[in-house]
């Protein structure tokens, strides 16, 4: 099996704009499915509204492009049905935290086996540049013309806090460092959040004045730092990279298989 | 057969649905009558005014709530004063005598009979005061047969409340037996 | 229950539908709780582990409905249970399984709306939600029923029309129906039909066309986890199920999801009639108002009135063909629903004298009594107040 099966090749070149950091994650996600031997009739891709979501249409596994923010609700349907799926669930940071927000934080406390992949990259694309709960404030966006006062979410605090048993974050930058958490969250029995900071040149960096997709990526290496890293001392304002939750919880499907068990045995 | 129309009344937590649904199922299951119960409840699980009907009929019955009741049955005071206006001439009330003090001026047969303390003093306990009110509806009426209840009884309580329920339907049918209910 | 044995109980509607799904095959649920239809997902939740299938209850009724369209995809017969306010949050996704043709069974237990209304009081007012309610133009199949057994029956048909027309189906019942309990009587497994899904017989590394139609309409499904991988959308799609922005395909597939539906309105159609043979008046109700409706024929009736009923089961797509042929030869036609005549504006589009169409109805939460119907009958007939 190559990366060229796992693709649907014609729908390739991709839509998204050049220099964004979507193409990015999907190369790297594919390479870790091929290197890792997933048999991709045992994946299942479901995704919400947005540039990320359409990346369940590249993939030539079972996928499923639902509706904004509700792609964790119903890939939720799809592994209580077949749990023996592999269901990865890619969301912008619109689809996963506002739209979406309570199904992701629903689906982190029932540690329900699915990936999710957040690719953050602090704004609404496909709709044309607004703000997001995860621009924080001070960025610019169409919908925040004088500036965005609106604090934003931490990912990995969100997650943590509600109960998802595999937490990690990166960026487009870093792209061994995506495979290597891709690959530890996709194996993870549990409910897996992987935050992926992605450069938007088209909006994010134009709106804001930060450059192109080079003037991105050089953001990404010099704003973040591994977890627990010296330079944090000095600058406590560096985004910090890695795994934060890796912790082995009852998950959700295993428990039904257990209910499922008792009633049969019960009546 | 005439039809039996039942409005049973009193407050949430007193068991006056169940005693309906037993009442209903046991005409229409154990004894091949036709019979529909229905409820209306407000929004308390416990307190508030509960009520629920219940007809028993030889023929399909089409409108299910009742709408002027030959039998009511009132458990508590604000249940007696809303619902006894409705029900129909040469009909009975039967309520309870520590519980409930009906108005005079009704145009149907009252009894009153001391149910909920006879089966607090029998039983120590409540939980089955619906049943012994059952059981004295029942023996009033004579609309299904007591061993028919006792079946339904079974089917619906898990064993460790059949001796309990059994003492307190028979304690109903003994307090209703000086009692029988003078039709027109 | 053995195989052979009939099943006799004394239940509400609600655990009739219940009963109804299970007959029927269904394996999923997923819901959140609304009064009054909670008891339905209160019995689901016991029962479905216990035949291996899955109940969760989800963090809020979207949340429901699409975990309920995934796992349809994902080869389960599905369903979710809510009432007003959550049928309305459940547009969204109802709208997406219309659009990928997704079969799943959506019931709502109606109570008075709008907004949080009465919650434990009875209404018909979410007909038109029904038809109307999720964005874009489409079709859909909405049916109820009156008593008991029916509600049973009704289910039954319901998954069944899912699946054999790949849609979502509305079943709208309402709170009198909902917690009323009468006998229900449940036939052996294989007496009532039951569609199962129809299966894709494309082999495996043949390419898999999730929309397109065989010979007779009817679109063979692949499961996720299966032996075909596809793609689902709720984007306008071509027979690959790839979302297109061509516009002959965008054209072909409205029309594919309105037709499939309009076009069958008269195999979709179930209804109950009664005294309709001579009628003068007719009536025309459904659910738990043509309890009341028909008390009131059989009444008049035996008073030698010429009184009919033609009880609706099917209201979406709306019959129109069955309406105009049993009020044909009506010099009245009344129709009795807890609205304010959401069905009514209906048979006035398809009778030839609008103005001889009269609406009975309640909206006060409780049901519409045999009286009511009686007093403005009276008086359209000229017989006195």
């Amino acid at each position: 099996m190559s990366v060229q099966d796992l693709i649907r090749q014609r729908f390739f070149p991709h839509l998204w704009c050049p220099g964004c950091g979507h193409g990015i994650v999907l190369n790297n996600l594919l390479r870790v499915i091929d290197a890792e031997g997933y048999d991709p009739y045992s994946l299942c891709m479901v995704s919400g509204i947005g540039c990320s979501s359409r990346v369940s249409g590249y993939v030539n596994f079972h996928t499923m492009h639902t509706m904004h923010g509700r792609a964790l609700a119903c890939a939720t349907g799809i592994k209580l049905t077949k749990p023996h799926l592999k269901v990865l669930v890619p969301m912008g940071d619109g689809d996963a935290m506002a739209i979406g927000g309570n199904h992701f934080i629903h689906a982190c406390r029932r540690n329900i086996d699915l990936t999710a992949i957040v690719l953050n990259n602090r704004i609404y694309g496909m709709t044309g540049g607004q703000y997001s709960p995860l621009s924080g404030p001070g960025v610019l966006a169409t919908t925040a013309p004088y500036s965005s006062i609106d604090n934003m979410f931490d990912t990995v605090k969100l997650a943590s806090g509600a109960g998802a048993s595999f937490v990690a974050r990166t960026t487009a930058f870093h792209v061994r460092e995506i495979q290597s958490i891709l690959k530890k969250a996709i194996a993870h029995k549990g409910f897996s959040v992987v935050e992926i900071l992605v450069g938007c040149p088209t909006y994010f960096g134009r709106k804001n004045k930060l450059g192109g997709q080079v003037e991105l990526m050089e953001h990404y290496r010099d704003s973040t730092v591994p977890i627990g890293s010296k330079k944090l001392e000095e600058n406590p304002h560096l985004i910090q990279r890695g795994i934060f939750v890796e912790e082995e919880r009852a998950e959700y499907c295993a428990e039904y298989a257990r209910i499922i068990e008792r009633a049969v045995k019960e009546q | 057969m005439e039809r039996y129309r039942f409005l049973l009344s009193g407050s949430g937590g007193q068991g006056v649905i169940t005693m309906a649904i037993l009442l209903a199922e046991t005409a229409s299951i154990q004894e091949g009558l036709m019979s529909v119960q229905s409820q209306s409840y407000g929004p308390e699980a416990r307190g508030g005014a509960t009520r629920s009907d219940v007809i028993v009929a030889d023929t399909p019955i089409l409108f299910p709530k009742v709408t002027q009741p030959n039998i009511l049955v009132a458990l508590t005071n604000e249940a007696a004063a809303k619902y006894l206006p409705l029900i129909r001439p040469g009909g009975l009330l039967l309520y309870d005598s520590e519980l409930v003090q009906p108005g005079e001026r009704i145009d149907a047969q009252r009894i009153g009979l001391p149910m909920y303390r006879a089966t607090r003093e029998k039983l120590g306990r409540t939980v089955a005061f619906n049943i012994c009110v059952l059981g004295a509806l029942v023996s009033l009426t004579e609309i299904v047969r007591l061993p028919s209840v006792r079946k339904t009884l079974e089917k619906n309580f898990v064993p460790a409340h059949h001796e309990a329920n059994k003492t307190a339907l028979g304690l109903g049918v003994e307090l209703a037996k000086p009692h029988s209910w003078d039709r027109y | 229950m053995s195989k052979k044995e009939r099943n006799i109980s004394f239940v509400q509607g609600n655990e009739a539908c219940v009963r109804g799904a299970l007959y029927a095959g269904v394996k999923f649920f997923a819901g959140y709780p609304i009064t009054p239809s909670t008891e339905i997902a209160e019995q689901l939740a016991r029962e479905l582990p216990r035949i291996g299938g899955s109940f969760i209850q989800m963090e809020d009724e979207i949340a429901s409905m699409c975990a309920v369209c995934g796992a349809s995809l994902a080869g389960s017969k599905a369903m979710t249970a809510t009432s007003g306010p959550g049928f309305s949050l459940k547009q969204e996704a109802i709208g997406y399984a219309v659009m990928a043709e997704i079969p799943c069974v959506v019931v709502n237990v109606q109570r008075a709306g709008p907004s949080t209304g009465l919650p434990t009081k009875a209404a018909q007012g979410d007909v038109n939600q029904a038809r109307w309610g999720t964005h874009g133009d489409h079709s859909i199949i909405a049916m109820t029923a009156s008593g008991i057994q029916d509600v049973f029956n009704v289910t039954i048909e319901a998954f069944n029309f899912a699946e054999t027309y790949r849609t979502p189906v509305i079943l709208l019942f309402d709170e009198v129906v909902g917690h009323m309990r009468e006998k229900l009587v449940i036939p052996p497994q294989g007496e009532l039909p039951v569609v199962e899904r129809l299966k894709t017989s494309v082999k495996v590394g043949v390419n898999y066309h999730p929309y397109l139609p065989r010979e007779d309409g009817r679109l063979p499904m692949s499961d996720y986890g299966g032996e075909h991988r596809f793609h689902v959308t709720g984007l306008y799609h071509n027979i690959w199920g790839f979302p297109t922005e061509n516009p002959d395909e965008s054209h072909r597939l409205l029309r594919h999801l309105v037709d499939k539906l309009e076009n069958r309105a008269h195999l979709l159609a179930r209804w109950k009639e009664h005294h309709l043979e001579d009628a003068e008046s007719v009536l025309i109700s459904y659910g738990s108002s043509a309890r009341s409706a028909l008390h009131h024929v059989e009444g008049c009736r035996a008073k030698g009135h010429r009184h009919g009923l033609l009880e609706l089961q099917t209201l979406w797509p709306f019959p129109k063909q069955l309406v105009r042929e049993k009020t044909a030869r009506a010099r009245h036609v009344f129709v009795v629903e807890m609205n304010m005549g959401q069905i009514t504006s209906q048979v006035k589009a398809v009778v030839d004298d609008p103005d001889n169409v009269f609406l009975i109805n309640r909206l006060d939460g409780s049901l519409v009594t045999p009286s009511d119907i009686e007093s403005i009958i009276r008086v359209v007939e000229g017989r006195g107040v």
